[in-house]
């Protein structure tokens, strides 16, 4: 099955070039560490997934380009195709020339309506070029104005045009000392309303993803493109094809409905965190060794105590004793209780991985199982030149705090009624903000009552 | 999209023409292939002159002929004819032009009453035809000082016209702000009816202030004549040098000081025209930096000032750029910033520096600045992969903040010393369309600005207090 990728504003097209990019290496790459059969079978899964063939010398992304103003889709085609290796199909970007202003309500009151049809027209005739549509996958940042707002929008469309189709969004959070002063609101209007339309929402937080690049990669000068790049290696280990544990042999074909149901049991609790285990420079990676336990349990601590990365994680966060009686609310403070969890494992040897530590009952709230709550994707094709390589796809409390934490910002601001008249001027009034605030207030308290 | 700036006066013409002058040396660095792209469609069109000067706009391909989308307007000849006579005679063509030959006589009313309703068709009628020539208009730059009379009235009374003929674009105005030395008596008078105005119908404005950019031109002089060694300077990198490559030029005398605003508009447009991580457009500096409509006075900063030459000297640390742009020395405004309250914070940065500097600055910088509590962490901030001409890197930073209040009650105070007393005021009253009423409400119009200022003051320092949250019920 295929997925349609929607690319949403600058960030979203930034990252979106960034992940196709990382794709297609992956699988031109000659370090698959497994025999020529999978790696073959690998190619052709991804390839049906994320690209399609045409009459095109190299391979076309299954993509729709949406910006507001020309600049970012511009470079975005033109880097692509001067790669060589992929390029956009030309006929699937839809850009205008003001750009949002980054006024969320002037991308979903007024660019919203005002391009619909252009915009579905692009999505509807990607949609047919596919053999079977496997879903969606949107990227937009939740700072700005087009991909948030016009994407919020856009989501909404996509859910009522294809409603039985899988929609998976991808959201950047912006760096909490501004990228953009309005960020807040904006934030709170986009996660309200993709919390309405959208099946998942996998998040990325800026500070995290910067702090990656800084103390893991060793990059000193770091630009949005090295951010990106960290981004498009960990949504590549999510992505590409895997063996699911009941999809016998062969490659999953079904990539987002798997990833919906092994994570989204329950409507209340749609926010996707993602981590991943190794991230080193490519250069350190001949001189790097990694024994498959000392993987796993980092990645474990890096579960129970919220750690975005395997160095400075917190070893004295335990979980709670088995057979306690008393429900959540004994939880230790800083424990991270998950909902659902999902591992997927990349490279040699993963058939022998022991990964009973995922299993323990005292991760998950109450009301799941593990054999419910916990998932395990495999595959011995080594991904992006790791040896060995392990996702973590966590549906747990991991963005708890970082969405208090904005809620908070946007609230102290709503109260002074600070550039309200911004949004009013477009349609967007007070009442619209009390109920965004609403939805993500209960949101913030189904996850803390885990 | 395209910004079209108006300079409307003998000042905002000055100040227009640098501009022009230095928007054709960007491009013509920057635009190595002689091919008319969208970064030049922002403020030039390409025409084709080969049968003459009303030839069809050219969208794509070779540059041929590029006008410059601009109106000029001044009541004077004298300016507008340098102009026309100048380098620059081919930038532009008659059809943007708006002149007559007395002038306003430093009235503010001759300005706007006469003046305006005298031009109002004509303006009307030249805009939509420049309009037209735009698949895209974003916003308006209007350019002028506050202290005169065409500037500030016919100047004021274009804004007006804009508000009424095209809503929804963005105004900006840059306002050259008379100082108490100024030799204009009715400069205080001229000035308050125009902030009346700028209240009520911009959407921002960058108050300049000719002290700060005097003294900015001394600083120069004296790097450049210190006679250290190592201290040779890249001509072109002045922030106050002309695109004239000659040297000898004898350049007016407001020139170097013009260049700097020229400057400014130039930076504040530069992410909307080129490309970079993090675009940073006019309608996002108008959304981010204006959290109340009338407080919407931006106090600016531009940085480096200069460029050194000798590749031996190792270039300024990119921080010392960050440092500068919060330093008095660089503002266009005398104002102090760090001992009042920002309401907000915008940062574009230009040149090879990356997301980890701005945020290595920023972490730095904040402890050192008072932030209104409903706006604790709001940074506004915009990456533009092109640098300036002779720079590696620049910063432009603009402010919201509360240090522009002293500016407004000194032009109060000012205002008031001649009002009381009625002086000049006949040379006002007489004009048709002009009461008492007029002084009145302006003056009520800046005092209501004052105490919108005087109540956020009172905010600072205080105790940060948290509103309460919503409850749900579990």
């Amino acid at each position: 099955m295929s997925i349609v990728t929607v690319q949403l504003g600058q960030c979203g097209n930034q990252i979106g070039h960034e992940v196709f990019s990382a794709l297609c290496r992956d699988i031109r790459g000659t370090h698959g560490l497994c025999s020529k059969k999978e790696n073959e079978s690998y190619q052709d899964s991804c390839k049906e997934r994320f690209f399609c063939e045409e009459e095109s010398a190299v391979p076309v992304a299954r993509a729709v380009l949406v910006d507001m103003e020309p600049k970012v889709i511009s470079q975005t085609l033109s880097l692509a195709a001067s790669s060589g290796h992929w390029r956009y199909s030309s006929h699937s970007h839809f850009c205008q020339k003001q750009g949002s202003g980054n006024n969320w309500a002037n991308g979903y009151s007024v660019h919203g309506p005002r391009h619909k049809e252009a915009i579905m027209n692009l999505v509807q005739k990607e949609a047919e070029k596919c053999d079977r549509l496997g879903g969606f996958f949107t990227i937009m940042s939740m700072a700005g104005g087009t991909g948030s707002g016009l994407g919020a929008f856009v989501t909404q469309c996509l859910r009522d045009a294809f409603p039985s189709s899988f929609l998976l969004n991808h959201v950047i959070w912006p760096y909490g000392t501004g990228e953009v002063i309005v960020q807040n609101y904006n934030s709170v209007l986009t996660l309200s309303h993709l919390y309405r339309s959208s099946d998942a929402l996998l998040v990325h937080e800026n500070d995290a993803i910067h702090k990656i690049c800084a103390q893991l990669m060793n990059i000193k000068q770091i630009s949005f493109r090295d951010v990106n790049a960290v981004i498009a290696h960990q949504l590549g280990s999510m992505f590409q094809p895997t063996h699911t544990a009941a999809g016998g042999s062969g490659y999953s074909r079904n990539p987002l409905g798997d990833l919906m149901e092994t994570l989204v049991p329950h409507p209340e609790f749609r926010m996707l965190g993602l981590r991943n285990i190794p991230q080193m420079p490519e250069n350190s990676l001949p001189y790097s060794t990694f024994s498959w336990p000392g993987l796993i349990k980092h990645l474990r601590q890096m579960l129970i105590a919220n750690a975005q990365m395997e160095e400075g994680i917190d070893w004295q966060v335990r979980p709670p004793h088995p057979g306690s009686s008393i429900p959540s609310t004994n939880k230790p403070l800083h424990f991270n209780t998950s909902i659902a969890n999902l591992v997927i494992l990349r490279g040699k040897d993963v058939h022998s991985v022991d990964l009973g530590c995922f299993q323990d009952p005292s991760l998950y709230t109450s009301w799941l199982t593990p054999q419910d709550a916990f998932n395990a994707w495999k595959t011995p094709r080594a991904f992006n030149k790791y040896e060995k390589c392990a996702a973590l796809v966590s549906n747990s409390q991991f963005l708890l705090k970082p969405l208090d934490s904005i809620v908070a910002k946007a609230w102290n601001m709503f109260a002074s009624k600070a550039y309200l008249h911004q949004y009013t001027k477009f349609g967007i009034q007070e009442e619209d903000f009390l109920d965004c605030f609403t939805t993500l207030e209960q949101v913030i308290s189904s996850y803390t009552n885990l | 999209a395209v910004s079209l700036p108006f300079a409307v006066g003998q000042c905002g013409n000055q100040v227009g023409c640098r501009f022009w002058d230095l928007a054709l040396r960007e491009h013509a660095a920057v635009n190595k292939k002689g091919v008319y792209d969208e970064a030049l469609s922002s403020f030039f069109r390409n025409v084709d002159t080969r049968s003459g000067d009303n030839g069809p706009d050219i969208y794509k391909g070779k540059i041929c002929s590029l006008k410059a989308r601009a109106l000029l307007i001044d009541m004077e000849e004298g300016v507008v004819n340098e102009i026309l006579q100048g380098p620059l005679r081919d930038v532009f063509d008659s059809k943007q032009l708006i002149t007559d030959v007395s002038g306003s006589g430093n009235n503010w009313a001759v300005g706007h009453k006469i003046y305006g309703c005298q031009y109002r068709e004509n303006i009307v009628e030249k805009l939509r035809k420049t309009a037209e020539h735009c698949d895209c208009l974003q916003c308006f730059f209007i350019i002028h000082s506050m202290g005169g009379g065409t500037g500030s009235g016919l100047g004021t009374f274009v804004l007006n016209l804009l508000e009424e003929e095209f809503p929804e674009v963005y105004r900006f105005v840059t306002s050259v702000y008379p100082s108490g030395e100024d030799d204009v008596i009715t400069s205080p008078y001229n000035s308050v009816l125009a902030m009346k105005e700028l209240n009520e119908h911009a959407d921002c404005v960058l108050p300049i202030e000719n002290e700060s950019l005097f003294e900015i031109v001394n600083k120069i002089h004296q790097m450049i004549n210190s006679g250290k060694l190592g201290s040779i300077v890249k001509q072109n990198s002045l922030v106050t040098s002309s695109a004239g490559s000659s040297k000898t030029l004898q350049e007016k005398p407001f020139d170097a000081m013009n260049n700097i605003v020229a400057n400014l508009l130039l930076n504040l447009t530069s992410s909307a025209r080129f490309e970079g991580s993090l675009n940073m457009d006019l309608n996002e500096i108008s959304m981010n930096l204006v959290p109340f409509p009338r407080l919407h006075y931006l106090v600016s900063s531009l940085t480096p000032l200069y460029t050194l030459a000798d590749v031996n000297v190792p270039s300024r640390r990119l921080d010392q750029m960050f440092s500068d742009a919060f330093s008095r020395d660089h503002q266009l405004i005398r104002a102090d910033p760090k001992h009042s309250l920002y309401l907000a914070c915008a940062l574009l940065v230009r040149g090879n520096v990356q997301v980890s500097d701005l945020r290595r600055n920023i972490e730095r910088l904040k402890p050192s600045l008072n932030f209104v509590s409903w706006n604790q962490e709001g940074w506004k901030t915009g990456l533009c992969s092109v640098p300036p001409v002779g720079h590696s890197h620049s910063l432009l930073a603009l402010a919201n903040n509360t240090c522009v209040k002293p500016t407004f009650i000194e032009l109060k105070d000012r205002f008031m010393k001649l009002y009381k007393k009625k002086a000049h005021l006949h040379h006002y009253l007489q004009i048709d369309g002009m009461e008492q009423s007029c002084f009145s409400e302006a003056i009520s119009s800046l005092s209501d600005l004052i105490e919108e200022y005087n109540e956020l003051d009172a905010t600072k320092g205080g105790p940060r207090i948290y509103p309460s949250r919503l409850k749900i019920a579990v």
